[in-house]
């Protein structure tokens, strides 16, 4: 066997070609590069990338094309929707992204668009900004590669969101989430609202077959946390969709789909064209896409909505009712007030306690739970305590799991070095921790 | 929902007071005290049902929880090691309990080793805030999750008793 020293001058020869081969393929990429673009161009050519898009102008669809390259736009999710949703924005001509993401590209992704096996184990954002660069080199790429909900990271996301635009210390144009989890789209709902900053949801279902894009305006626009989650009924049978063994199913179709409306929602907001969507949901089962538009909720749970909604309600007041696109904006807006409307044929005092109120949704659309307007948690609350928190971190560490005697019980262990331990067991009982009879129990830790 | 064993559990852990989040400085403190006194309770009414079956602690500001929990089937006890942070919306939105040294063995698990609860969760929890806590995650989320998924990941031999897998090892 080789020794520890023999061992090490390997890994270095190692790690040596290994650089030459990155120098060599950074070298092979460059050769391929296209120089920068200072100024879109209209001329068709084939070495043109901008001359389809900029044909947009000239069909008189958009007004000013070259436009899209001052905006910002933030992409927080960089997975099935995320990073589909950059490679468009990226072929688009943006100005500047932003990319936010915590994970790394895995071989169970590749059912999806966009990563490729090559790129397993590489941080996504890293990845994606090395893919969109090769793509457009015209785009400025700010990545980072972390979790936005914890604290830390929750501050630097906003101040990257209040001062990462293309001109440093502007904000950015629009947030985009294509986050998979309900404390991502909160915690980017909760920097929206308190930032006044305009953002567009996006989503999948856990089933794969529908999904949904919405614009916050804050104040204006029902926020993320001003009604319980949205869904788009995809009219399956609940009672014969299998939950069993997995979490969550995902289609590369769907992913697309979503990417596409959301993008086609941010283009047509930024570029002014078109009627811009509120609320576009996508039932891939029965390919039916509905429509709709919701006011923010005066009893919101987030403070900083309610805030903006003064705010909103101030500028509204002040502003001189020329303009006819908003009146048309406030007809949408009526059509689908929130209603105070209970579920259906609740007489049972109980399932009415149980239930809230649901806004008034058109059909297709439905919310994924109602919160009843009542505390439904009964019971006892903690009490007062004259424990300081260091006190009670104490004592919660203090409680190890002791030796006792119980009856039928048999087996004490030690676990680490100075916890001894009992295992408890009560024979019959099939509950957590508990399984089995009272016989010797195998001791060893695991 | 919960079965009738966790539901009784649940029903004795002691309802929080304080709606305050990590951000909420002035708050924060008081929400942490209470956390700890419903986990205590919690585990010592474990203990006193003879059930006794995790342990949790936080740094000193209380945004990262560690600990451990332990799964006892068919007379062996297998223990993990178990990790989660407390998001910038919490209590509104619940933390995602992850047991990282099960990541890639089950479906029931989303990427880091964050365990996939079930649909009953959320609402329940949505419904609850801000008057859940910590302990009732563990009793609603880690609990039921460990009692399906831990025999099941036995069975297909995915988890095996450390004992045991030295045992085979110096065969
Ligand atoms: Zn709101």
């Amino acid at each position: 066997m080789a020794t520890v020293e023999e061992l090490k001058l390997r890994v270095r020869e190692l790690e040596n070609e290994l650089i030459k081969c990155k120098q060599k393929q950074c070298a092979m990429e460059d050769a391929l590069h296209r120089p920068k673009i200072d100024k879109m161009s209209a001329e068709v050519v084939d070495s043109n990338p901008y001359s389809r898009l900029m044909a947009l102008k000239r069909m008189g669809i958009v007004d000013d094309y070259e436009k899209i390259r001052t905006f910002t736009v933030a992409v927080v999710g960089v997975g099935g929707v995320g990073s589909v949703t950059a490679e468009m924005l990226t072929r688009c001509g943006i100005g500047k992204l932003l990319l936010f993401d915590y994970d790394k590209v895995e071989l169970a992704n590749m059912n999806r668009l966009f990563f490729q096996p090559h790129q397993a184990g590489l941080s996504k954002v890293e990845a994606a900004e090395h893919t969109l660069r090769n793509i457009n080199p015209d785009v400025s790429f700010e990545t980072h590669n972390y979790n936005i909900t914890t604290m830390e990271n929750f501050t630097h996301f906003m101040d990257r969101i209040s001062h990462g635009g293309l001109e440093e210390g502007m904000p950015v144009d629009l947030v985009l989430s294509c986050v998979d989890n309900f404390e991502a789209r909160m915690a980017i709902n909760t920097a929206c609202n308190e930032l006044g900053q305009i953002w567009m949801e996006s989503g999948v279902s856990e089933n794969a077959v529908s999904g949904h894009i919405q614009l916050i305006i804050p104040g204006e626009t029902a926020c993320f946390a001003c009604a319980p989650p949205l869904v788009v009924a995809a009219n399956i049978d609940e009672k014969t969709l299998k939950r069993e063994g997995v979490c969550a199913a995902s289609l590369p179709t769907t992913m697309g789909v979503v990417a596409g409306i959301l993008v086609q929602n941010v283009l047509k907001y930024l570029l002014k064209f078109g009627t811009v969507s509120y609320y576009l949901g996508y039932n891939a089962m029965q390919d039916f896409f509905p429509t709709m538009a919701m006011k923010a909720n005066p009893q919101c749970n987030d403070h900083h909505c309610r805030r903006q909604q003064e705010e909103y309600k101030k500028k509204e007041a002040e502003r001189p009712k020329v303009e006819v696109v908003v009146e048309e904006e406030e007809v949408v807006h009526e059509d689908n007030e929130w209603g105070i409307e209970l579920v259906s044929e609740v007489t049972d005092a109980e399932l009415q306690a149980a239930t809230g109120i649901v806004p008034d949704l058109p059909e297709g659309i439905t919310v994924a739970y109602t919160i009843p307007a009542e505390d439904t948690a009964h019971g006892e609350t903690v009490e007062e305590t004259e424990q300081s928190l260091e006190e009670l971190m104490a004592q919660m560490r203090k409680i190890v799991q002791r030796s006792q005697v119980v009856e039928g019980l048999s087996a004490v262990w030690v676990i680490g070095t100075e916890h001894t331990l009992t295992h408890l067991q009560r024979a019959g009982q099939k509950n957590l921790g508990c399984t089995g009879e009272s016989k010797e129990i195998d001791t060893r830790s695991y | 929902m919960a079965d009738e064993a966790t539901r009784r559990a649940v029903s004795q852990i002691p309802l929080l007071k304080t709606h305050a989040g990590p951000r909420d400085r002035a708050l924060w403190p008081q929400r942490l005290k209470e956390e700890y006194q419903a986990l205590i309770r919690f585990v010592e009414q474990n203990k006193a049902a003879d059930n006794d079956w995790f342990r949790l602690e936080s740094n000193a500001d209380g945004t990262r929880w560690t600990g451990t929990c332990w799964f006892i089937h068919e007379l062996l006890r297998y223990e993990f090691r178990l990790e989660f942070d407390i998001p910038v919306t919490y209590p509104d939105t619940a933390p995602e309990v992850a047991v990282p040294e099960l990541d890639g063995k089950t479906a029931k698990m989303y990427r880091g080793g964050k365990i996939c609860l079930t649909e009953h969760f959320a609402p329940l929890w949505a419904r609850n805030a801000p008057r859940f806590g910590l302990a009732h995650l563990m009793a609603l989320g880690l609990g039921p999750w460990l009692a399906v998924e831990i025999p099941d990941l036995i069975g297909k031999g995915l988890v095996i008793h450390k004992e045991r897998q030295r045992d085979a090892a110096a065969e």
